[in-house]
């Protein structure tokens, strides 16, 4: 195998030879804001997407405690006025889907484990990769300056239903509606380059000898993801185009009055949102997957099963999109259509955790950082799934629709998939990614204080939802029914959960950075996986490998028989064969 | 710019090169950009008959030139294509600016067109049928001027030699654009 190749950079030129390319000099800029290094881009999404988690986490706080105490001068806030609380509810969701669970899950996790699971040297586009993440940091900063423009960050729900989002007399935020639609649609332009790498480099760049089964189960569903959110984004891109043309220039593409049709909207919009949903639920499911199998030593239980159920599901995910319309005035009929397939889109997705548990059942497991992380991964989106089912069928979602009893089954869905699901993989690659070990003691203190406040919050709130708790109100004093004691109790209950979850998340970041520093080294492979990134240095160097890795064999021989280490790595050539006779 | 590149880009597990792949997941996520617009106008032109008279003042005859020049620009992006292929950049170089050219005309007249629709009081909010026609047209106009900034900048290496493959792919997105507008032109200018 030849020596690895330079990235199309210009600088890189005086790294050719050198296996740790970051050792040899680099302007600041040249290598932390202009690298083509996937494992760069990776970082970089990586940190934008964690610190923008800390400000969805901080809008949280600020709209809990209004909930729970109404008019209360928030600590660190202020007084949540209505208009405020309204920009923080729509920001809080636009932020953690598109500004966290995308970039950490897709985007960070894409970009590092691509490459190295494939066993090649980079992206096929390092520029565009570049670029992409350029451009995403572009539209992290328009979200964040449409915050403090005049009227103030659009508070339209994360939906931006019309006419609600198309006309500033009814929203009130001239300029934060528009930058609230550039923001998005930018984040969109930049998944979609994204995504056209990680499809590429996936269908082109494996490793010699690595077949379509061979390949580890994350990059799959990233891959897959990718293609689903090529497929779906689109309309909602037309769709953003009309919407920010009805706001800016003054068209009636949504307005009923001027020949338009506000519902259009609504469609297109959950053409995109629904399989958005499984866009990142796939990665994340992935990496469960991984870590699962790794901590069970065992080989994961019915692989193609998973693969093939995740292509039922991206599939089925675009024909579930009306659900989310039950009593938006469409035809009774197309309900009882959409009732169908949302109940259907439950079997591969309940396959999929089945097929975890298989993998748990006879294995031997080790209760790791990451594994608490992934099984509980499980037990929170199971509870997700099953109260989806009520949502999903048309006449039970009359009574529960915009109750907070859907907005607790999305935050069982949503929080595993960008917190459970980022923590998992976090934990488990940090090896990998920093070269030293996190420290246990510290992660599994974080994973309790996170897991415990987690259920603390939303199992109230699905109390509070079937008590008619309607979403997206400000101050529940002024509603009788809703302001008994009781009630507010649990509001109380919920919020200093939510407190104590995100004090609990410092931990999560002081064990961060100090196992940067003071962690034990990680060696090459600290978990004894078998798939191709344990296989190079921790972290990987300049090209990931001195000489670029072949693969023989599937991602999960745990446990072969007759062979003496539990893992069979993906490069190791059949030669060992005679072992194992 | 450097032109050493990762050996990922070079591998080719498919047996399709990595830039021929990624062009078409490129062409595949532009289709469903246009689709979603596209399928919103046909859902509208469905339901509002008044569609037809508003379209009736449209001028075909403009538009059905646009779509001579466009074909005709196709062409030529088949021709450099096939010069690229027998390895003669030099002609193909002369392609892609015939090309090029077709594009430029093709934005000249729709500007024209436009000129005079919007002096005579058609402009994008006057209602839904313009604003689709401005927006669906206008949409297909930037990726052409697209594709001709993306044409300048590759032909330079063209003309040297260098990375011919690229003649055949900007000139699968040039044929893309071209499928658009004749999406577009019966759309938009036919159906009255």
């Amino acid at each position: 195998m030849a020596e690895p190749a330079q990235e199309a950079d210009a600088h890189a030129a005086e790294g050719h030879g050198h296996a740790h390319g970051e050792h040899h000099e680099e302007s600041f800029f040249l290598k932390y804001l202009w690298s083509t290094d996937h494992k760069m881009i990776a970082m970089q999404y990586m940190f934008t997407g964690m610190f923008m988690a800390l400000i969805g986490g901080f809008m949280a706080y600020a709209f809990r405690m209004q909930l729970a105490f109404p008019g209360i001068e928030v600590p660190l806030y202020g007084q949540v006025s209505p208009a405020e609380y309204n920009s923080l509810v729509t920001n809080h969701g636009t932020i953690m889907i598109f500004w966290v669970a995308m970039p950490v899950l897709i985007a960070a996790f894409g970009n590092y484990l691509i490459p190295l699971m494939l066993g090649c040297d980079d992206m096929v586009f390092p520029r565009i990769n570049r670029l992409s993440y350029q451009i995403f940091l572009l539209s992290a900063i328009v979200l964040i300056y449409s915050f403090f423009v005049e009227g103030g960050g659009f508070g339209g729900a994360w939906t931006a239903y019309p006419p609600l989002s198309a006309k500033a007399e009814y929203n009130n935020t001239p300029l934060g509606a528009p930058l609230w639609v550039v923001a998005v649609a930018l984040e969109f332009v930049a998944f979609l380059l994204g995504g056209i790498n990680f499809v590429t480099t996936a269908m082109n760049s494996r490793a010699p000898g690595m077949k379509m089964f061979d390949i580890p189960v994350v990059i799959w569903m990233i891959v897959i993801a990718s293609i689903l959110f090529m497929a779906s984004v689109g309309p909602l891109v037309a769709g953003a185009v009309m919407l920010l043309f009805d706001q800016t220039v003054g068209t009636g593409f949504y307005d009923p009055d001027r020949g338009g049709d506000p519902v259009l909207w609504q469609h297109l919009f959950w053409f995109f949102g629904h399989p958005e949903v499984y866009v990142v639920l796939l990665p994340a499911v992935g990496i469960v997957g991984d870590v699962i199998t790794v901590f069970s030593r065992k080989k994961l239980f019915g692989y193609r099963t998973v693969l093939f159920t995740a292509f039922a599901t991206g599939l089925l995910s675009f024909f579930v999109w009306a659900h989310h319309q039950f009593i938006s005035g469409i035809d009774p009929r197309m309900a009882n259509v959409f009732t169908v397939t949302t109940v259907l889109i439950s079997v591969p997705i309940a396959e999929m955790m089945f097929v975890y548990i298989a993998t748990l059942y006879g294995g031997s497991i080790r209760l790791t950082t990451p594994m608490l992380w992934a099984l509980s991964f499980i037990f929170a989106f199971i509870i997700g799934g099953v109260t989806g089912i009520f949502l999903g069928a048309s006449g039970s979602d009359i009574f529960f629709h915009d109750t907070y009893f859907v907005l607790a089954h999305f935050h069982y869905t949503f929080f595993p998939i960008a917190i459970l699901g980022v923590y998992t993989g976090v934990t488990f690659w940090y090896p990998k990614m920093f070269g030293k070990m996190l420290n246990e003691t510290l992660g599994k203190i974080h994973f309790w204080g996170t897991i415990i406040p987690f259920n603390c919050i939303f199992i109230p709130l699905f109390v509070l939802g079937l008590a008619g708790q309607h979403r997206r109100i400000w101050n529940y004093e002024n509603f009788p029914e809703l302001a008994r004691p009781e009630l507010f109790q649990l509001r109380e209950f919920a919020t200093i959960s939510l407190i104590v979850m995100l004090l609990f998340q410092f931990v999560f970041i002081f064990n961060f950075f100090w196992s940067m520093k003071a962690g034990k080294p990680a060696g090459k492979n600290p978990w004894r996986s078998s798939t191709l990134e344990w296989t190079t240095e921790s972290p990987p160097g300049h090209g990931n490998w001195k000489e670029l890795p072949s693969c023989y064999r599937g991602p999960y021989e745990y446990s072969v028989p007759g062979r003496e280490e539990d893992f069979w790595p993906q490069d190791e050539p059949p030669a060992a064969d005679a072992k194992t006779a | 710019m450097s032109t050493t590149k990762p050996i990922a880009t070079t591998r080719s597990a498919t047996g399709i090169p990595t830039g021929r792949l990624a062009v078409w997941w490129v062409i595949a996520s532009e289709i469903v950009i246009f689709g979603g617009l596209l399928g919103s106008y046909i859902m509208h032109r469905l339901g509002h008959t008044e569609f037809g008279g508003y379209a009736a003042h449209t001028n075909t005859y403009i538009g059905a030139f646009n779509t001579f020049v466009l074909l005709t620009s196709s062409l030529s992006a088949v021709l450099a294509h096939n010069a690229a292929e027998k390895g003669d950049g030099k002609t193909a170089h002369k392609f892609l600016w015939g090309t090029f050219f077709g594009g430029l005309v093709f934005v000249c007249v729709k500007s024209v067109e436009w000129t005079i629709e919007i002096s005579h009081g058609y402009t994008i909010t006057s209602n839904a049928f313009w604003s689709f026609y401005y927006t669906a047209a206008g949409l297909h106009a930037c990726h052409v001027i697209g594709g001709m900034v993306i044409m300048a900048i590759i032909s330079v290496d063209v003309k040297n030699n260098r990375e011919l493959q690229r003649v055949e792919l900007i000139g699968n997105y040039w044929h893309f654009v071209d499928i658009v507008w004749i999406f577009l032109f019966p759309l938009l200018y036919i159906a009255k």
